[in-house]
């Protein structure tokens, strides 16, 4: 339980994309990724513009492109969907190397390949760049429901508890002569459970108490001290990107 | 579930994320009236839970989404519908913006429905079930079980009315298709869904029974129980 504050997708880095504001993150790849989609599926010079400005943050990030690109395997059960839509479409159907396939199909399969990647990546690159904790913070300054982040806090705080619980938990398995092996380990883990869930339910509630008696009132100090909160200038820097987004899909769809 | 952006079009999107966010905010309202110092880290540990369990997905190679274990009604048996739900859209909500996982575009789709539908037609259920049937142990594992398996199966049926309505290829008469896989794999993951609920809620239910938010009304009003910090281990 001793781990960072990080997460497995985190990087460390002292970037410029790095030191931007949270907030000014989340909403510049949000912003980024409604343009990506509302661009017509017919427009690729648009979607390669697109690419060349994810690389760009990428490259400002001092994200590596195979850390990107083996990461963005996460959309695979998409783009396997993707293959299959030229073969399940309906409408004209147009000869490609001998497969007769459907147009829109076809259409479809390269708009959700491309929108899939682009949001993956964009997503991507907030994740290597942004902890867990600023994620928090940024989704407070943008006025996210304290509800909300409350939960959030909990859930990123207690996915480490329950993981070190399970560990545990297998610790006592084998140290009592289970001898779990691949599939086989799943019986023990299903039929432990509902323990897990309750060892780590205590373990967590004992935390909050503690979180609770240290004064804590549900929001983060690092908002309402409110160090740190995004200047004018950091809007407008990382503005650029979705800005030059938003003109791509607007002269995509006036193009159409 | 998660639906990937491009899948569907625009403008459905676009309804279904106000259509998602009138009914957040309402469960926003709802959900800061039954958060208490109780309530609270079982909705965080709940997420945890669901967030750690949706980690397992496998692809569904004709229907653009993934398959896995949802965690609505464990959440509607164990913090109630409004915070059960905004549980869920919290996990949902990382998992786009940081994980890539289901398009941001695509958030409103999503959270209605794995965090709406899902975790309203498990809460519907227990609430019905846990009427009808005897208030045993076996009553509560039977509620659990098939209030966990129809959800996931109904939350599956979302995606395909989204994509009827917005889908971006034209499926023609594949989307009878479409409706039957998407039943017929969430039917079996809901059974699994469903033994895991079931398991953990029985855990639940008998050793801290007044952790178990569906069971609250059912009893007479007792005197609020302490928190034991450091207890039972």
């Amino acid at each position: 339980m001793g781990a960072g504050h990080g997460h497995v997708l985190y990087r460390e880095s002292d970037s410029p994309v790095h030191r931007l504001p949270p907030e000014v993150k989340i909403v510049a790849m949000v912003v980024f990724t409604l343009a990506v989609v509302a661009t017509p599926r017919e427009a690729f010079w648009a979607f390669g513009a697109y690419a060349v400005l994810v690389a760009a943050v990428a490259a400002l990030a001092r994200v590596g492109p195979r850390w990107l690109l083996s990461r963005a395997l996460i959309e695979l059960p998409f783009v396997l969907f993707a293959v299959a839509l030229p073969f399940l479409g309906s409408g004209d159907r147009v000869e490609v190397l001998g497969l007769r396939l459907s147009e829109d199909g076809l259409h479809g399969a390269w708009n959700i390949l491309a929108k899939g990647t682009l949001g993956v990546l964009a997503s991507l690159l907030l994740a290597a760049t942004t902890t867990t904790r600023d994620l928090i913070v940024g989704l407070d300054r943008l006025h996210c429901p304290q509800v909300l982040t409350q939960i959030a806090t909990f859930m990123l705080r207690y996915l480490d508890v329950l993981v070190g619980e399970a560990r545990r938990m297998r610790v006592a398995r084998i140290s009592r002569g289970d001898d779990p092996r691949f599939l086989w380990q799943l019986r023990g883990f299903a039929a432990g459970v509902g323990a897990l869930f309750l060892r780590a339910f205590e373990r967590g509630e004992r935390v909050y108490l503690a979180m609770l008696s240290r004064g804590y009132t549900g929001r983060m100090p690092a908002v309402w001290q409110g160090e740190g909160a995004a200047s004018a200038g950091q809007w407008l820097v990382a503005a650029t990107v979705p800005v030059l987004a938003a003109s791509i899909a607007a002269t995509a769809v006036v193009l159409s | 579930m998660h639906i990937s952006n491009g899948i569907i079009d625009g403008p459905v999107a676009a309804i279904f994320a106000a259509l998602a966010l009138a009914a957040l905010t309402a469960c926003v309202l709802r959900g800061r009236r039954d958060l208490d110092d109780r309530l609270a880290p079982m909705a965080g540990l709940v997420a945890a839970f669901i967030f750690a369990v949706q980690m397992l997905n496998f692809p569904i190679f004709t229907a653009g989404v993934s398959g896995h274990l949802l965690g609505g009604a464990l959440a509607a048996m164990l913090v109630g519908p409004w915070v059960g739900a905004l549980c869920v859209a919290v996990v949902l909500v990382v998992q786009a913006l940081i994980f890539g996982d289901g398009g941001v575009a695509m958030l409103g789709l999503n959270i209605t429905n794995m965090a709406l539908l899902g975790t309203a037609a498990a809460y519907a259920l227990i609430a019905l079930l846990l009427r009808v049937l005897p208030r045993t142990r076996a009553g509560l594992a039977v509620t659990a079980f098939v209030a966990a398996t129809l959800s996931v199966v109904v939350a599956s049926q979302g995606f395909v009315l989204e994509y009827w309505l917005g889908g971006t290829t034209d499926l023609g008469n594949n989307l009878g298709g479409l409706a039957g896989t998407m039943a017929g794999v969430h039917l079996l993951i809901g059974i699994g869904e469903g033994l895991i609920t079931a398991t953990t809620v029985l855990t639940v239910a008998k050793v801290r029974p007044d952790l178990v938010y569906a069971l609250r009304s059912l009893r007479a009003p007792a005197a609020p129980a302490v928190p034991v910090a450091g207890g039972v281990r």
